[in-house]
């Protein structure tokens, strides 16, 4: 797969420095980092959040923050030319014509008050001298390049009409029509659905080929990287880990960082069938769904529905996920379940009772069966709270004692592998993947028979992901609580649930058990879903690509 | 977005309606004969007695209402019972000063105040920033009046430049009118400069952490049109809030400058109304404020689709 070595380097980064602030005394954010971007060639900057990729990537368009971040040492070639010792104006004569950059949120890096034909316009008459219809022909032809529909349209559309997937495809034309020499996706896909992904790679790849281009692709999925990279280059802590051709980094790691990142990839192939046990069920729905209706100016109704005749049923320690894409409703059952939201018909019964119909204050009493954890725990936990408050206010609220409750707390987060004295401590003070175990202890505090997780290791870096999953399963195993997992992510899911459901547009497409479901799926939308999961030929734990044939679950 | 106007138009009906009733009642509900609190102390028997027929004080009170909301309709707002001049004609009269004024004073402080906000925005921590700052702070806290003398003493007494006091409609010539409005439009435009700096530096400090603002310096934008085609239009909604808020702050009139520049204002037509118990002056005040401040909302809620095409109604 990796390309004859002579060809031109088109940027090269040698020894660079990035610090907090000027002085030699300042942090180091990037320390001594060194990589080359050939012609026609892809290096994936790889790492896990914290570790410098991005600010690498800003230091080369000259685009870190005034004043916070400065290069202070190394050096940055584009095509031979030193950048850090280009002056602003000249910087910005080579954005855009020699090097361009695309974002990982394609909503907020397009300006939503201007039609965004004309944003693609600006890149034309900030770096050229062309009539308009010249620079309209060029924008629409760019525009067909990127396989945009209805070019004609879209020119004159704002953001906000377009889907994720076509407004990414507008930051592509965007970036590619001065034909640059060095194209930078910071996770340009890491925003968008799989099959959207899918398209977007696929597309990258398509125009490097057309005009040579070097494309710099920072992400931090190693299935993006097995799809796009020619090189890969492993970074930590600001520090460059290990760098060589994608085969190489893939089968013979040197790194033992670099072994526990592909070793940390969960695995495509669902874990064995646990027993079905006889436990009882704690979750049901039945024909569950929940409409928004959309009122036109003069009282025109459109009905939408977010989840369509939605049945499931969970029992006492098994895990139930529910898969799908954005916009699929799996977010909409679970907040119906939580009843944050209403459904509009249907039936919900946990534990035994149905609770569908129930009034706020008749609901307050059941609340404690079934707990949720959120996507992002730096907005799910309030940051004025101390740990423990956070913890002991739901069974205060349901009678407990405030000092019992503050023992459990310290008990539950022994269980959550934290450190008991954190009860006194505040969210600020913990990373990530240590609150989201803070929100799990929150929810178990409650001793629910059902425990949903929506989302809830979708925002952690992939080794604190499995540490989770790891732990979410422990605590499984412990309490019996059943589990219900809503994910975008098949890798994940493979991971965690004994059943799965796969939704789409609100409606239920294809259900069974995991092991059949991802193994041998039967839906063409279920098919479509695993053929987009990115580096599904790669079995990065074991180092290899996955044999052909069907994949076997694994016999460990 | 046709729709939205009128039903907006439509919605401004029940307030007004509302308002009307207030002050309909205002007179009535106050303690005592409204005949004799409008007479005054020393009035005779037949005095009142004419006074509650010119009102109709003797009929039922919605048939009252209804004669009065009926003679509103028709323009009519009764007859300044100090002056015995038409209340409506009176307010016309003064609406002329105090209407000018606030638009120039609008107009000066915008221009003013938005680049120096945006400026103070993009240098950020820098001694222009604080510069910026400082005279933001000061604009608030000097009274209007210090700032209006200072002017007069400097400007009209000292350099003889303009002159003192007074107000010169602009139908008699820019000159004489621009001679007397300046000074006034100066002293006022200081608190609403501070104010909408402020309120355009924060506003372009978030939106310039954007994402576009981001991608616009990538595409190799200059700077200038980083700040304003990205950022400031991103940036308006909060601002033109603030300004059309101080706009109609501005014509309900700002006494203590009227009075310091003898403008003939609205400002000082409600003082004297209010301390003389002219109620019909009174009424017609109130109703013409709440007027004119449901229109500039409307105003200012449809400027909004300009700023941000999201915003659709």
């Amino acid at each position: 797969m990796s390309k004859t070595p002579h060809r031109s380097a088109i940027l090269d980064v040698r020894d660079l420095v990035v610090s907090l602030g000027p002085g030699a005394k300042a942090a180091r954010v990037i320390d001594g980092v060194s990589f080359t971007v050939r012609e026609a060639q892809t290096l994936c900057l790889v790492g896990e959040s914290g570790s410098g990729k991005s600010v690498t990537s800003l230091a080369v368009m000259g685009l870190l923050p005034k004043n916070i971040l400065l290069p202070t040492g190394g050096r940055i070639e584009l095509v031979g030319e030193s950048l850090l010792d280009s002056s602003q104006r000249r910087l910005r004569q080579l954005r855009a014509t020699t090097m361009a950059m695309i974002f990982q949120e394609p909503m907020t890096a397009l300006n939503p008050v201007v039609p965004v034909g004309r944003q693609i316009d600006e890149v034309l008459q900030a770096h050229m001298r062309l009539d308009a219809g010249e620079r309209r022909r060029r924008i629409l032809d760019m525009m067909e390049q990127v396989h945009l529909p209805d070019v004609e349209r879209i020119y004159r559309s704002y953001p906000h009409r377009l889907s994720g997937g076509q407004r990414q495809r507008i930051m592509i034309a965007m970036a590619l029509i001065m034909g640059p020499k060095l194209l930078i996706a910071d996770e340009p896909t890491t925003a968008l659905d799989v099959t959207t992904q899918k398209q977007i790679l696929a597309l990258v790849r398509e125009l490097q080929e057309k005009h040579g281009t070097a494309v710099l692709f920072i992400t931090h999925d190693m299935g993006v990287v097995a799809e796009i990279a020619d090189r890969v280059a492993v970074m930590r802590h600001g520090r460059l880990v290990e760098e060589g051709p994608i085969d190489a980094i893939l089968r013979r790691p040197e790194q033992e960082y670099t072994r526990s990142l592909l070793g940390a990839v969960p695995s495509l192939v669902p874990r064995p069938r646990r027993d079905e046990g006889d436990g009882a069920v704690v979750l049901e729905t039945y024909d569950l769904n929940k409409t928004y209706q959309e009122r036109s100016l003069f009282g025109g109704r459109r009905e939408v529905a977010a989840a369509k005749d939605v049945t499931l049923s969970l029992r006492r320690g098994r895990t139930l996920g529910i898969v799908g894409e954005s916009g699929s409703g799996k977010s909409t059952v679970a907040r119906c379940i939580m009843r944050l939201i209403d459904p509009t018909s249907g039936s919900i019964r946990v534990a035994g009772r149905e609770i569908s119909e129930l009034t706020r204050r008749l609901l307050q009493p059941h609340r404690q069966r079934i707990q949720i954890i959120f996507q992002d725990p730096y907005r799910s936990l309030n940051p004025r709270l101390s740990v423990g408050e956070s913890i002991a206010e739901g069974p205060v609220n349901f009678g407990t004692s405030r000092a019992e409750a503050l023992a459990h707390a310290r008990e539950l987060l022994r269980l959550v592998d934290l450190p008991a004295d954190a009860v006194a401590r505040y969210p600020h003070q913990f990373s990530g993947g240590q609150r989201q175990r803070i929100a799990i202890a929150r929810a178990l505090a409650m001793k629910p028979d059902v425990l949903v997780a929506d989302e809830a290791v979708s925002a952690l870096d992939v080794s604190v992901q499995a540490q989770v999953l790891k732990l979410l399963d422990d605590i499984q195993e412990r309490l019996g609580v059943a589990l219900l997992f809503i994910t975008h992510d098949l890798r994940v899911a493979a991971q965690i649930c004994d059943d799965i459901i796969v939704m789409q547009r609100g409606v239920v497409v294809e259900e069974g058990p995991a092991s059949l479901v991802l193994a041998e799926p039967k839906e063409p939308y279920t098919r479509q879903l695993f053929e987009a999961a990115p580096g599904r030929h790669w079995d990065f734990a074991n180092f290899r690509p996955v044999e052909a044939g069907a994949p076997t679950p694994a016999a460990s | 977005m046709l729709g939205y106007i009128i039903r907006r138009i439509l919605a401004a009906v029940p307030v007004m309606g509302c308002v009307a009733v207030f002050v309909f009642l205002l007179l009535r509900l106050t303690p005592g004969d409204p005949a004799a609190i409008i007479a005054g102390d020393s009035a005779t028997p037949e005095q009142l007695e004419r006074i509650r027929a010119t009102l109709g004080l003797n009929e039922p009170i919605y048939v009252q209402f209804a004669t009065w909301v009926g003679r509103l309709l028709h323009g009519d707002l009764g007859v300044s019972l100090i002056s015995q001049i038409p209340v409506a004609q009176m307010i016309g009269q003064r609406l002329e000063p105090s209407l000018t004024l606030a638009i120039s004073t609008i107009l000066l402080s915008v221009v003013v105040a938005v680049p120096l906000g945006v400026l103070a925005a993009w240098k950020q921590g820098t001694w222009i920033d604080r510069v910026v700052m400082a005279f933001c702070v000061l604009g608030f806290s000097v009274p209007v009046f210090v700032v209006g003398y200072v002017l007069i003493q400097v400007f009209a007494i000292d350099l003889k430049w303009v002159p003192v006091q007074g107000f010169r409609s602009i139908t008699r010539g820019f000159g004489p009118f621009f001679e007397r409005a300046v000074l006034p439009t100066v002293a006022l435009s200081f608190i609403y400069i501070a104010l909408i700096a402020r309120m355009t530096r924060a506003s372009m400090l978030e939106v310039l952490g954007e994402d576009y603002v981001r991608t616009a310096r990538a595409k190799g934008l200059g700077e200038t049109k980083v700040l304003l085609r990205h950022a400031l239009r991103n940036a308006a909604v909060p601002v033109v809030t603030v300004i059309g808020t101080g706009f109609t702050l501005l014509i309900s009139g700002v006494v203590v400058t009227e009075s310091v520049f003898n403008i003939p204002g609205i400002g000082r037509l409600t003082v004297d109304a209010v301390l003389a118990r002219d109620f019909p002056v009174i009424q017609g005040m109130i109703l013409l404020t709440s007027g004119l401040y449901v229109a500039v909302n409307l105003l200012i809620d449809l400027s909004y689709t300009l700023f941000d095409p999201r915003i659709r109604y």
